[in-house]
C-alpha cells in the first residue's frame, strides 16, 4: 500500500522570467516546503520567447534558468523540495539539456530533471486550419508569419514524472495554474475525473502562479492598502491537505503581506467568467469562493469551489509575425511645455503624412503626465504641467518604414518647438510576435516527457 | 447623500488576456456589496471607459466574496504583442476604475 501525504507546503517561486531569486531561497530555506513551482510565462513572454528563438535556435527559454537552478539546485536536494516550472518557454529541451549541464557543473550528479513536451502543435494547426478566436481568419490565412503554435497542455506528463522520481520537472506551454495542480494530484492520489478536489487544486495555482501578487506585490495603495516591507516581499506559499483544505501564508518575518484583500484581488486577475475558469485539467467554478484571515498572514480558503469535467478543446497560443513597433519620447519643460509637446505631435504628424509619406498600420501620441493612461476625468480641469513628455509609437509593416518614424524625432530638435529635452536610437524599432487564440481537439495532443539523471 | 470616488469602498485589480482588459471590483465591507452592485452597472462603466475600451463590458457578481467582475472587450489597442499605449497589460484600468464618483451607501 502506497502511504500518501495528508498535506504539503507548496510555494510559488517567480511570476516572470527573470524573477528575483531570494525569495525563492527564503522559501526553500525557511518555509518548510515540499515543493517549489516557477512561472516564466504569459502570452506576451511566450511570445517573446518564440521571437528570440527565430535568431537564436538553440535559445528561446527563461535564461535566467541557469542562474536560479546554480542558486537553488543545492538548497532544494538539502531540504528536500522538489521544483516544477514552464521556464522551458518556447525549447524546452534546450532548457532540459541546460538544467542537466548546470546540475552536474555544481556537482548535484543524479539530479533527475525531466520535461514535458507535446506542447508544440504547430504541425496541427497546419493540418487542421482551424478559426481563429476574435477573428475571422483561419490559422493558414496567415501564411509564412504564423511561426509558432503552443496548446496549453494538462498536468498528466508533469504527474507522470512526478511518479517517476523527478527533482526538477520542466515544461513550455502548460497552464500555469498545473505547475501546482500536479504535485497535489501525485501525492493525493487524486483521481483524474476528482473535478472538485482539481479544481480546488487549480484555484490553488491560480493564486500562486503570480508568486509575489498574492503576497503583497501589485497591492500596495496607500492610505488605502498599505503593505509592510516591501523590499523583502516574501513569496506565497500554499499548505493543501489531500481533503483540498487550503490555507495561503508566507515566511514569517518576510515583507509583504497575505491577507483576505490579496487573496481576493488575485482570485479574480486575468479571469472573466468566474463560474467557468477553463483550463486543460478542469473546468473550474471560482464564483462561490471567499477567503477568511485566520492568523497574520494566515488566510484560510472558505466558500464553496466546484469542478466541472475538463474541456474537448485545448487552448492555442499562435505567434505571428507582425511587422514592427516604432516608440521614442521628446520631453519639454517649463512654462508652455504643453503648447510646445502638441506643437511637436502636429509636427510630426504632419512630416509623416504630407513629407515622407509613412505607410504604417498606426501612429499614436500621447502627452505624457498629461494624457498616456486615460487622462483625468472629464470633472478635472487639466492643470497646467511643469515638464511634458511626447511619447510618438507607431505600427509598420516594415522595418524601412517604421525608421521614417524614429527619424522624425532625431530631427525635430533642431527644427521642431524650442527647449528640447531628450533622444531616442534607431534600437527603439521592434519586431511584433503577435499572440491569438485558437483550439484544437484533445486528443491530438499527446504530451511526453524525457527524464535524465545529471 | 456623499459623492464620493468607489476607491473609498473598494479595490480592485486589473490584468489582461489578449485584448481583453478585466477589473475584479472587491468591496472593503461586504454590506456595501448590494449598493456596488446596484450602481456600478457594467453600462456605466462602459460609460465611464469611453473610447479607452471599444467592445462591450460584461460584468459577472460574486456575492459570497463581495466582488463584481468586469470583462472589458478590445480595451487593450490588439493585446499586450502589439499594442502602441502605454498600458499594454491592462493593469492601469482598475486605479482609473477606482475614481468613478459614486454615492456612497447610507450611513458613510
Amino acid at each position: 500500500m502506497v502511504t500518501r501525504k495528508q498535506s504539503l507546503r507548496i510555494g510559488g517561486g517567480s511570476a516572470c522570467p527573470g524573477e528575483r531569486i531570494e525569495p525563492a531561497i527564503e522559501l526553500i530555506e525557511k518555509g518548510e516546503i515540499d515543493y517549489i513551482a516557477f512561472d516564466s510565462l504569459s502570452e506576451p513572454e511566450l511570445s517573446a520567447f518564440v521571437k528570440h528563438k527565430m535568431s537564436h535556435p538553440d535559445e528561446g527559454y527563461d535564461t535566467y534558468t541557469e542562474r536560479r537552478l546554480r542558486a537553488i539546485l543545492p538548497l532544494c536536494a538539502e531540504h528536500g523540495v522538489k521544483v516544477l516550472g514552464n521556464m522551458g518557454g518556447a525549447n524546452p529541451l534546450a532548457a532540459h539539456a541546460l538544467a542537466l549541464d548546470t546540475a552536474r557543473r555544481i556537482g548535484l550528479q543524479g539530479t533527475k530533471v525531466a520535461t514535458v513536451v507535446g506542447d508544440d502543435v504547430l504541425g496541427l494547426v497546419k493540418e487542421l486550419n482551424p478559426e481563429v478566436e476574435g477573428s475571422n481568419k483561419r490559422a493558414l490565412d496567415f501564411g509564412d508569419a504564423l511561426i509558432a503554435a503552443h496548446a496549453y497542455i494538462p498536468a498528466d506528463s508533469m504527474i507522470a514524472a512526478l511518479a517517476e522520481g523527478a527533482d526538477l520537472v520542466i515544461a513550455g506551454r502548460v497552464g500555469d495554474a498545473s505547475l501546482f495542480l500536479a504535485p497535489m494530484m501525485h501525492e493525493f492520489g487524486w483521481a483524474d475525473d476528482d473535478w472538485d478536489r482539481m479544481a480546488m487544486g487549480i484555484v490553488v495555482g491560480h493564486l500562486m502562479e503570480c508568486a509575489g501578487q498574492l503576497s503583497g506585490g501589485y497591492y500596495a495603495d496607500p492610505p488605502y492598502k498599505v503593505v509592510p516591507d516591501l523590499h523583502k516581499i516574501g513569496f506565497p506559499i500554499a499548505e493543501v491537505t489531500d481533503d483540498a483544505d487550503v490555507l495561503i501564508t508566507k515566511v514569517d518575518g518576510s515583507g509583504g503581506l497575505v491577507s483576505r484583500g490579496t487573496c481576493a484581488e488575485q482570485m479574480l486577475y486575468e479571469v472573466h467568467d468566474p463560474a467557468n475558469y477553463i483550463g486543460a485539467d478542469v473546468v473550474t467554478d471560482l464564483s462561490d469562493v471567499d477567503f477568511k484571515d485566520v492568523g497574520p498572514n494566515r488566510v484560510a480558503v472558505t466558500g464553496t469551489v466546484k469542478g466541472k469535467p475538463k474541456p474537448d478543446m485545448l487552448k492555442v497560443n499562435l505567434s505571428v509575425t507582425e511587422g514592427v513597433i516604432a516608440e521614442g519620447s521628446l520631453f519639454y519643460a517649463g512654462p508652455g511645455a504643453l503648447e510646445r509637446a502638441k506643437l511637436a505631435a502636429e509636427i510630426i504628424r504632419k512630416r509623416l503624412e504630407l513629407v515622407v509619406d509613412f505607410k504604417g498600420q498606426g501612429l499614436r501620441f500621447d502627452l505624457l503626465g498629461v494624457n498616456a493612461l486615460y487622462g483625468p476625468p472629464e470633472s478635472d480641469a487639466t492643470p497646467v504641467p511643469w515638464e511634458v513628455g511626447l511619447r510618438v509609437t507607431a505600427r509598420a509593416a516594415e522595418r524601412d518604414e517604421a525608421w521614417k518614424v524614429m527619424h522624425e524625432l532625431e530631427t525635430i530638435d533642431n527644427n521642431g518647438p524650442a527647449a528640447i529635452g531628450r533622444a531616442l536610437r534607431k534600437e527603439d524599432v521592434r519586431e511584433v510576435v503577435a499572440y491569438f487564440p485558437t483550439f484544437v481537439p484533445r486528443e491530438r495532443v499527446p504530451t511526453d516527457f524525457r527524464i535524465e539523471d545529471a | 447623500m456623499r459623492i464620493a470616488p468607489l476607491r473609498e469602498i473598494c479595490q480592485a485589480r486589473s490584468g489582461d488576456k489578449g485584448n481583453i482588459a478585466n477589473i475584479g471590483l472587491i468591496v472593503y465591507d461586504k454590506r456595501h456589496y448590494e449598493h456596488v452592485k446596484r450602481i456600478v452597472t457594467s453600462e456605466r462603466v462602459k460609460e465611464f471607459f469611453g473610447d479607452a475600451v471599444k467592445g462591450r463590458v460584461e460584468r459577472y457578481e460574486l456575492p459570497r466574496l463581495g466582488a463584481l467582475n468586469f470583462v472589458l472587450h478590445e480595451a487593450l489597442d490588439g493585446g499586450a504583442t502589439r499594442s502602441l499605449t502605454l498600458d499594454p497589460f491592462g493593469k492601469v484600468v482598475s486605479s482609473i476604475l477606482l475614481a468613478m464618483e459614486i454615492e456612497m451607501p447610507a450611513g458613510d
